[in-house]
């Protein structure tokens, strides 16, 4: 199933962005990665600018999402439009990426990018966010889980296509109006 | 903003607000919530009217963050409205605890802000507790009193609702929108229902179920409870806006400690704290207390003086007895087809047909079919040890076959249950907290069985299996905290007289579900809303000197 243009609309409109992004139009440069927000990983040498926290997230989105659903980084890059937007949560993101690349490139001598999708899930596992509960100023695990692993949960589930997957059209957090609650199973 | 964490700052936001007294006011109005957002819309165009609450004001930008904190896992249901902490501190002391800080909100909209949004009329009945089923106490007015004030306060919240409930009591128009069609999991029910000759009939929302008063309809993103990010559902920010319109002051993150009076028993000014540490007194020729069923009590408390030294407005000692909440029954399981669950946070079928059973032992209860049985999806996604295909193959097994009945069982009013101060515990401006001392008698456990077992003869001629009853001792509090400051004739029976203006003060008024004398088994806001037009007009007439 092909996640589309609409469900990185629907997954923003769910969990919110800075109004007025349009998605398919990225910003290329990155203004300076900021000074992380509450939790960055110290010793960071340095934060991932835009175009390589897509990179990094599409390749976890690989792992973390079923094999039943294509599109990945069409929708993982238009959905973080609306998150990379300067708030705290964006450079959340931000450092909870860092934290995972650096772990990557410590654990295998390479970026999460390039590695096979079960070593990117070996990778997520051996920092303990599969069984780390989501925490946006926790541990490092509790923090990817948050950012990284439930923030592509978040937006693939509360997203039609998403939704489909499981049975529902509808679902949570997604505006996808007042009717289909009264139609019966497809 | 994006982000469920980018939330909490609303008070710097604010900083550079005017706090300070309105002068030569008419009208303070203590709570923004639905209450007095509705009494100052009604003064405002007349009067020089001032509203004063203890929370902040929500930036309405910020309804998807706080509906991200609604779905995620780290985010408890205070943490969506920022309710908790040293301001919102409170004790337990009765038989039962009592959540209280996952059963309101504070701030401009008041707990609007999070209800489901249930609207319905109480019966007959209910206005005649004691002479109609021998238990709790009759209120001073009937239900022809408040018949206008209802069809007013429909209009002015926006219900969609129909007259199909036989059971109702009787309506003089149709509601304003028409009623949500029934859900595919409601018609399910309906074969089981007719097998067993109970009646199904819709419900009233306050919830656009097309576009009211600039207000969208409902456009689904199923998190009514706790927040609506499109505007489809009323919440009372609505009336606060209205009124700000008109010309009210209405003052964020202002928390009143004390009511002054002076020797003639008026009430003459609201002493209240401002977030940069200030102290301020704001004046009015008349004072309406709006500030729900637990706080409403605790200020009249807070405010006892040499005179008044049990409280204010407290000569018959009934402020903060008699804490009501309507009780939880319900009952859940699965089918072996699917039944389409959780495209919507609200319900569109309900059956009121035992209501009027009730007597000395059987309280008055109704009963909802849900639309939202079992877990949501994207929930479940976020906790667990899995993703990728398992995790999908854990959601298909846990998502689609599930079907659930709510209901809500009247208590019958004590002394005991009550609201106090603490006496060794302050808030963050050094005035005592609530303590919670909540009680819940037999009749209405008993009826909490009785409806279980409507419920699971329901759920079984459904075909359902059976998963879980909640029932005397899995119940809990619907969030509709009442009956603290009750309504009576009698001065020594009550607190507030019929037209809701406390037997004591001759210019004050409480326009709160804690005059409630008994609280039926009807969600409360709609009779609050009532009661509060009603209100609303009593002050105007009187500070017009008619």
């Amino acid at each position: 199933m092909e996640l589309t243009r609409r469900d990185a609309t629907a997954a923003l409109a769910a969990i919110g962005a800075t109004g007025g992004v349009a998605l398919g139009v990225r910003r290329t440069t990155d203004a300076g990665a900021g000074d992380g927000a509450d939790g960055a990983v110290d010793g960071a040498e340095e934060l991932p600018d835009d175009e390589a926290v897509r990179e990094t997230m599409a390749a976890t989105a690989a792992a973390v999402y079923p094999e039943a659903v294509s599109g990945i980084d069409a929708f993982v890059g238009g959905f973080l439009d609306g998150r990379l937007d300067g708030s705290a949560h964006g450079e959340g993101i931000r450092a909870a990426v860092a934290e995972l690349e650096s772990t990557a490139r410590s654990w295998y001598d390479a970026p999460v990018a390039d590695l096979p999708v079960a070593d990117r899930d070996e990778l997520l596992r051996g920092l303990g966010t599969d069984t780390a509960e989501e925490h946006p100023h926790g541990t490092t695990a509790e923090r990817v889980r948050y950012y990284v692993v439930n923030e592509l949960l978040l937006a693939l589930y509360a997203s039609p296509t998403g939704g489909e997957l499981v049975g529902i059209e509808n679902p949570q957090g997604y505006a996808g109006g007042a009717e289909s609650y009264t139609r019966g199973p497809p | 903003m994006s982000g469920a964490e980018s939330l909490g700052n609303e008070g710097a936001a604010g900083e550079d607000v005017d706090r300070t007294p309105v002068p030569n006011a008419d009208v303070c109005i203590v709570g923004a919530g639905p209450a007095g957002a509705l009494v100052a819309d009604r003064l405002a165009a007349d009067h020089e009217v001032v509203v004063l609450d203890a929370g902040p004001r929500f930036d309405p930008a910020d309804r998807l963050a706080r509906q991200e904190r609604a779905i995620r896992p780290f985010y408890g249901r205070p943490d969506v409205w920022g309710v908790g902490g040293e301001r919102d501190a409170y004790e337990n002391a009765g038989e039962r605890g009592y959540p209280l800080n996952h059963a309101r909100v504070k701030g401009v909209g008041g707990s609007t802000l999070h209800w489901q949004g249930m609207v319905m009329r109480l019966h007959e009945d209910d206005f005649n507790s004691g002479s109609e089923r021998g238990v709790g106490t009759d209120w001073p007015i009937d239900y022809a009193d408040l018949r206008p004030y209802y069809a007013d306060a429909e209009r002015e919240l926006g219900v969609a609702g129909a007259s199909d409930n036989p059971y109702a009591p009787p309506r003089e128009e149709p509601h304003p929108m028409p009623a949500f069609e029934p859900s595919y999991s409601d018609s399910l029910f309906a074969e089981a229902c007719e097998e067993l000759g109970i009646d199904m009939h819709s419900v009233p929302n306050a919830r656009n179920s097309e576009p009211y008063d600039d207000r969208s309809a409902c456009v689904g993103y199923g998190t009514c409870q706790p927040v609506c990010p499109s505007g489809g559902k009323y919440d009372a920010t609505v009336h606060v806006e209205r009124a700000e319109g008109k010309g009210a002051t209405v003052i964020d993150r202002a928390s009143v400690g004390t009511l002054e009076h002076d020797e003639e028993d008026r009430v003459t000014a609201a002493v209240y704290a401002t977030p940069d540490g200030e102290e301020h007194r704001q004046e009015a020729d008349a004072f309406v207390v709006a500030a729900g069923g637990v706080e409403t009590p605790r200020l009249l408390l807070l405010s006892a003086s040499d005179r008044h030294p049990s409280g204010l407005a407290n000569s018959s000692g009934h402020v903060g007895e008699f804490f009501m909440d309507h009780l939880f029954a319900g009952a859940g399981g699965t089918l072996d087809e699917p039944t389409r669950q959780n495209h919507v946070g609200f319900y569109t079928s309900a059956c009121d047909q035992f209501y009027d059973e009730a007597d000395e032992t059987q309280a008055p209860f109704k009963l909802e079919f849900f639309n939202y049985a079992g877990p949501s999806p994207v929930e479940m996604a976020l906790s667990g040890e899995d993703w990728g295909d398992p995790l999908l193959e854990r959601l298909r097994d846990g998502y689609g076959n599930h079907v659930a009945m709510g209901g809500l069982v009247e208590q019958v009013p004590q002394a005991d249950s009550r609201v106090a101060l603490a006496e060794d515990r302050t808030d963050d401006h050094g005035n005592p907290v609530p303590r919670i001392e909540w009680t819940v008698g037999d009749r209405a456990l008993d009826t909490i069985e009785r409806a279980n077992e409507i419920q699971v003869a329901i759920l079984e001629e459904l075909g359902a299996e059976v998963e879980w009853v909640a029932g005397p001792d899995a119940t809990g509090p619907a969030y509709h905290h009442m009956g603290t400051t009750r309504m009576s004739d009698d001065p020594e029976r009550g607190v507030v007289d019929a037209d809701c203006r406390t037997h004591d003060l001759e210019n004050c008024w409480i326009a709160s579900s804690s005059v409630f004398p008994t609280s039926g088994a009807m969600n409360p806001t709609l009779t609050i809303a009532a009661l509060a037009l009603r209100v609303a007009d009593d002050v105007d007439a009187r500070l017009s000197g008619a």
